[in-house]
């Protein structure tokens, strides 16, 4: 086990969803509990049972602020284990709910936090079944942790995962991309707009299901969460050697998200989204599936943003306004603000 | 030669080199306040830290560079209380929630980010707060133009002079230097069209034989610039020698606090001990400051320094041309 490009500590980078956390993850983790359900590296894991497949994926929220416009670290918790199950085009069923809760915080906000995830496992038609709540000194948490893990099904006939995308296909999105990490990053530094940016976090799996009755052969869905939409299409071209070839044009970003972005210094595509998905699927099953997507009021704004290529494999490039051609990296460090 | 970090930044995102005509060519230069930010300041920002009951308030693009040793990122790791602010003003408010800490806002940038420094020293006075200091290691860009023009072994035909910065310093700041050096200068925004009509009209100057201060970015930019925020530098700050990196020292390029403002200095708070500067072996960031070499010339460019393990700070900030080139180009 080379460990080396970890370095000697854990920094912040290593949960930052790009670069350093695939290394920590594929050096560390995945050398230890080397098994073939881990190791396809997918949203969630899926592993036969009796009958059928099930989808399993587990997920911590550690999001500051814990209160946000769309939403709170709670019904949040909901959308991003919900969502991470139905990438692999499985029905999401039960959830589980650990909480870590730091001496001194609010019951109130834990009431609203608690209130928020039941609204959102209601509306996902998820149920929660078990639970476990922690409490440590002040200081030693920050407010409240929060993990989920969940189950679903994954429905006969279908095959969706990061390693089937094939030359040709089309590659969509249901809407603006940077909404949740700019909704953060606007109350995290008092930054205000016209109207307020909010975060889009939502669950995503009746849009997909409506998605996979339109074409059952689709064949990647990813949520690009942290790391945002130019960290999961570099994934999927790794996963699946392949390439892709993104329109600067057609990205769908609102203004006043392009605006916060600029004045923060960020780019937009490695932005968290929370109620995004990015789609593969064969160009001839695009306008059916784009309009099942547009029916759905989280898909309204669907659009095709780019197509998988065989060359280049592993690489994700951008065709830009002015008709240059560069290469859209993997998020690498943090995103920090700029200075001038 | 395009002076400022975004330019380089905006360029390479809008793949707008390869569009060019083999004629012009576009060369990245000093204007990433990171990257030219010399080694013994980031020593002494990571020394401050290391001190117990400070806490360091620093842009964030600063905590990654490599010092001799250390970074402030890697002191972070170890305990350090260092925390990035997105205003010199956030920093105020850090000093006033922890008055039994010592709290040290490292002034690093150009003409553009000055201004709100001292606006926070002012505030701090006012407010009569006595545990906040500036880490001054700000720079001013005409004079590193100057001293490129000076130097022996760059031919540079035209400046992309920065669209931030002429904000606050004016047009007028350049004359000079189109006046002196006969080097057409023309001040751009941001976009791709911005830039493209920028560089169009260095290229017709030159082809006029004309050397003129012009200013295509005029949404935001005057002849004047703007009077009240360099005033309120001026107040509270006077030019001094500074050290670049890749520069070497030039005179009157940085800032340090007025003799009445030094309570604020923490330069003068903190007895900092002088040491031993370590550069990084075969870093050439020095040269591709200065627009002498590209960076894959650099014999480190991605196999031994990546933007995750930068071995220089042009590599680090999300605008030096080391972290473009990264980014956004194939070799």
């Amino acid at each position: 086990m080379s460990m080396q490009r970890i370095g000697s500590t854990i920094q912040l980078d290593h949960g930052s969803g790009g670069r350093a956390t695939h290394e920590l993850v594929q050096e560390l983790f995945a050398a230890a509990f080397n098994n073939k359900f881990l190791l396809e590296m997918n949203d969630s894991a899926l592993v036969e049972v009796e009958g059928g497949q099930l989808a399993m994926t587990t997920d911590s929220y550690v999001v500051d602020p814990i209160v946000f416009p769309g939403g709170n670290i709670g019904s949040l918790a909901v959308h991003g284990t919900v969502n991470d199950i139905c990438m692999r085009g499985a029905r999401p069923l039960y959830l589980t709910a650990g909480f870590i809760l730091e001496e001194g915080l609010a019951l109130k906000t834990l009431c609203e936090i608690v209130a928020g995830m039941a609204e959102a496992a209601r509306k996902a038609k998820v149920l929660i079944v078990a639970g476990d709540t922690k409490v440590v000194p002040k200081g030693k948490a920050d407010k409240i942790f929060i993990n989920t893990a969940g189950i679903g099904i994954v429905p006969p006939g279908i095959k969706v995962g990061g390693h089937n995308a094939r030359p040709g296909d089309a590659v969509l999105i249901n809407g603006t991309i940077g909404d949740h990490g700019m909704a953060i990053m606007c109350k995290r530094e008092g930054l205000a707009f016209e109207n307020e940016i909010r975060s889009d976090s939502s669950s995503l799996n009746e849009l997909v299901e409506a998605m996979l009755k339109s074409c059952p052969h689709i064949n990647v869905l990813r949520d690009p969460t942290r790391g945002g939409v130019a960290t999961a299409l570099n994934e999927i071209a790794q996963q699946s050697k392949v390439g892709i070839h993104l329109e600067e044009d057609a990205l769908p970003i609102r203004d006043d998200v392009a605006g916060a972005c600029e004045i923060l210094g960020l780019d937009p595509l490695y932005v968290a989204n929370e109620g995004k998905v990015l789609v593969c699927l064969p160009a001839q099953a695009v306008e059916g599936v784009l309009q099942a997507m547009r029916h759905h009021p989280l898909g309204r704004a669907s659009c095709k943003i780019g197509e998988v290529v065989a060359d280049e494999a592993g690489r994700v490039m951008m065709k830009t306004r002015i008709g240059g051609l560069r290469l859209v990296d993997m998020l690498r460090g943090e995103q920090l603000p700029r200075i001038c | 030669m395009e002076i400022c970090g975004t330019h380089t930044v905006a360029i390479f995102r809008s793949g707008l080199r390869q569009l060019l005509p083999p004629a012009i060519q576009l060369i990245s230069g000093p204007g990433c306040p990171v990257c030219v930010t010399a080694n013994e300041d980031i020593d002494r920002a990571i020394w401050l830290a290391q001190q117990e009951g400070v806490i360091i308030t620093t842009f964030g693009d600063l905590i990654r560079v490599p010092g001799s040793d250390s970074s402030l990122h890697q002191e972070r790791g170890k305990g350090a209380d260092v925390r990035i602010v997105y205003a010199s003003f956030d920093a105020l408010q850090i000093a006033r929630e922890n008055p039994d800490q010592q709290v040290v806002f490292l002034g690093i940038g150009f003409e553009t980010t000055a201004p709100t420094v001292a606006a926070a020293v002012h505030r701090a006075a006012k407010e009569g707060l006595k545990n906040f200091t500036v880490f001054s290691a700000h720079k001013l860009l005409p004079p590193a133009m100057r001293a490129l023009l000076d130097a022996e072994n760059l031919s540079v035909d035209g400046f992309i002079c920065p669209g931030h910065v002429s904000t606050v310093i004016g047009a007028q700041a350049y004359r000079e230097l189109a006046e002196k050096y006969g080097i057409p200068c023309v001040i751009t925004g941001f976009e791709s069209l911005d830039l493209l009509q920028g560089i169009t009209m260095l290229v017709d100057q030159l082809e006029a034989g004309e050397s003129a201060v012009m200013i295509q970015y005029r949404r935001a930019v005057t002849w004047e610039g703007n009077v009240a925020a360099r005033k309120l530098m001026e107040d509270i700050f006077e030019p001094a020698d500074s050290t670049w990196r890749g520069l070497g020292e030039i005179p009157l390029s940085g800032l340090k606090l007025r003799p009445d403002w030094q309570g604020y200095d923490a330069a003068i708070r903190f007895a900092m001990p002088k040491r031993q500067v370590r550069e990084h072996a075969g870093c050439r960031c020095g040269e591709v400051l200065r627009g002498v070499i590209a960076p894959p010339q650099c014999g480190l460019f991605r196999d031994v320094c990546t933007p995750q393990q930068p071995m220089g700070p042009c590599m680090v900030s999300s605008e030096g041309t080391c972290g473009a080139y990264y980014r956004y180009c194939e070799i």
